[in-house]
């Protein structure tokens, strides 16, 4: 029992397998395949009990940091070139990570262009728990 | 209204329906809506007689259950007027079962989901809160479990070793979260030993019992580790402590050792000491090797280089440590503790912030991050 986040790049992570042209220039009945695919994924992990949450991103994203006392955040981006673009993750709880990598590598075979896998690269980490689960002797409990 | 209280009531109910002919996926769903009917309605309207309440209730639901059934099924005909009349009352069939929901083929999450709902009398919603997850993947995960054991017997025979494995894992899992996983554990560890003599489940009651003793010590109020060596021992909890090791000593009396007996008796060894430094490491270490012996885990062995490096000196402890799997768990804050009780200080340092990288909770790698610091600390100033 373990949760690992399945964190879909855009951009970033290792060179792709597979050279893939934006969604949008697909063709429509592939676009269609591809979200269903998604989808029945998400509804198959409901179905075994694996499923915690799944999110889509906007590519979107500003960065933003402190400046000081009494001063306004600074905002910086968007940035169109940057180099890792998060798309989006799920969350699923496991009872191994072999049952993990095993799901990532089924949610990698999502059909793109002419209905053939994407191979996608996709990026699982484990979950921190909050606390040490057992016996261990640098919490001897 | 006690709602433990309550819950306690909930496999015997099951029990009752089962008796009178009900299987057990259908019976368990009619007990399950009988709770939530009753959670609602108790705390206006408490009846006298709950366990009856409950199984009219539930007996209603599972009979409304198998009528739409039928009437699926082609109107089918089944007995549904009067139930019919069970063996004697006093029958408790309850570790049937625990042996049922803990059933070798379930995985471990969907064994603890399903005993936690049908024995702990837990609603589903309060088993997802409790682990996190959605209720409808907690739905989803016990209904699959349910099928997957629907071909089971009940009465086959049961192995009490994964029923003890089920709940030391709900044990283990036990902190933080509105439901107290860790006192549900020890209230079915408790039932179970109600229902069998074997001394291994004596054994895991008192190793729980152990443990939760200490509780209140092992972390700061803003949740920071606090090692066994620097906890406040006047927190300890005496009351749980003598009861454990009661138990322990009935256990124990049928010479029939295990390895919940064995780390029942490390966690004894451990409670018996007014002071750290008076820790009997030596007989700590005997019963590590015994552990050793009954489990061949090397998560014990790393352990008990531990116990040896406090027992003999660190540099005896690093030399059992050679001999253990590198890839174990913690084997690196392992490492760190021996080699800063050895005075390498740098070394330590390191092997600290090493293991605190590959720690698997927040908690632990907060504690390793500060033990890193501490001494990169000293050894600059």
């Amino acid at each position: 029992m373990a949760k690992y986040l399945l964190l879909k790049h855009y951009r970033g992570g290792p060179v792709p397998v597979v050279h893939l042209e934006p969604m949008d220039t697909w063709a429509p009945a592939d676009v269609d395949a591809h979200l269903q695919y998604m989808s029945d994924f998400a509804a198959k992990l409901q179905g075994t009990g694996e499923f915690v949450d799944g999110q889509a991103l906007s590519p979107q994203g500003t960065f933003v940091r402190y400046d000081g006392e009494g001063k306004p955040p600074v905002t910086d981006g968007p940035f169109a070139e940057t180099k890792d673009l998060i798309a989006g993750w799920m969350v699923i709880d496991v009872d191994s990570y072999e049952r993990a990598v095993e799901l990532a590598g089924e949610l990698s075979a999502a059909p793109g262009p002419d209905g053939e896998p994407i191979h996608e690269w996709l990026e699982l980490r484990p979950f921190l728990t909050e606390m040490p689960n057992g016996e261990q002797w640098t919490n001897p409990s | 209204m006690d709602e433990s209280q309550l819950r306690s009531l909930i496999p015997a109910v099951t029990g009752v329906l089962v008796r009178r002919g009900a299987d057990f996926a259908t019976a368990e769903d009619a007990v399950q809506d009988a709770l939530v009917n009753a959670l609602a309605a108790w705390p206006d309207d408490p009846p006298a007689d709950q366990k009856g309440w409950l199984v009219t209730v539930a007996w209603r639901r599972y009979l409304d259950a198998i009528r739409s059934e039928t009437a699926r099924q082609a109107r089918e005909t089944r007995t549904e007027a009067e139930p019919p009349p069970g063996p004697a009352a006093q029958h408790d069939d309850s570790l049937q079962l625990y042996f049922h929901c803990a059933h070798p083929s379930l995985t471990a999450s969907s064994a603890v989901a399903l005993t936690l709902r049908a024995l702990g009398g837990l609603t589903t919603r309060q088993i997802a809160q409790a682990y996190l997850v959605p209720e409808a993947t907690m739905a989803q995960r016990i209904s699959r479990a349910k099928r997957t054991v629907a071909e089971v017997r009940l009465d086959a025979p049961g192995s009490l070793a994964t029923v003890l494995r089920v709940l030391y894992l709900i044990f283990n899992e036990g902190y933080g979260g509105e439901l107290d996983l860790a006192e549900e554990a020890i209230r079915l560890t408790r039932q179970v030993t109600s229902l069998t003599d074997e001394p291994e489940a004596r054994g895991l009651l008192a190793l729980m019992l152990l443990h939760h003793a200490r509780r209140a010590a092992r972390t700061t109020p803003t949740g920071d580790l606090v090692p066994l060596a620097e906890q406040d021992r006047l927190r300890w909890d005496t009351a749980l402590i003598a009861e454990g090791v009661e138990i322990l000593q009935q256990a124990l009396a049928h010479e029939r050792l295990g390895e919940y007996q064995a780390q029942a008796a490390i966690a004894a060894l451990h409670a018996d000491a007014q002071a750290a430094d008076e820790t009997d490491w030596v007989q700590v270490v005997e019963w590590y090797d015994e552990l050793l012996q009954l489990t061949g885990s090397p998560v014990v062995a790393l352990n008990r280089a531990v116990a040896v490096g406090e027992a003999d000196g660190p540099q005896a402890g690093l030399r059992v440590l050679d001999g253990v799997d590198p890839a174990v768990p913690r084997y690196t804050a392992a490492q760190a503790y021996l080699r800063e009780r050895a005075g390498d200080v740098a070394a330590a340092a390191q092997l600290y912030a090493a293991a605190a990288h590959a720690a698997n909770n927040v908690a632990e790698r907060n504690h390793l991050t500060r033990q890193a610091a501490r001494l990169n600390a000293v050894r600059s100033g």
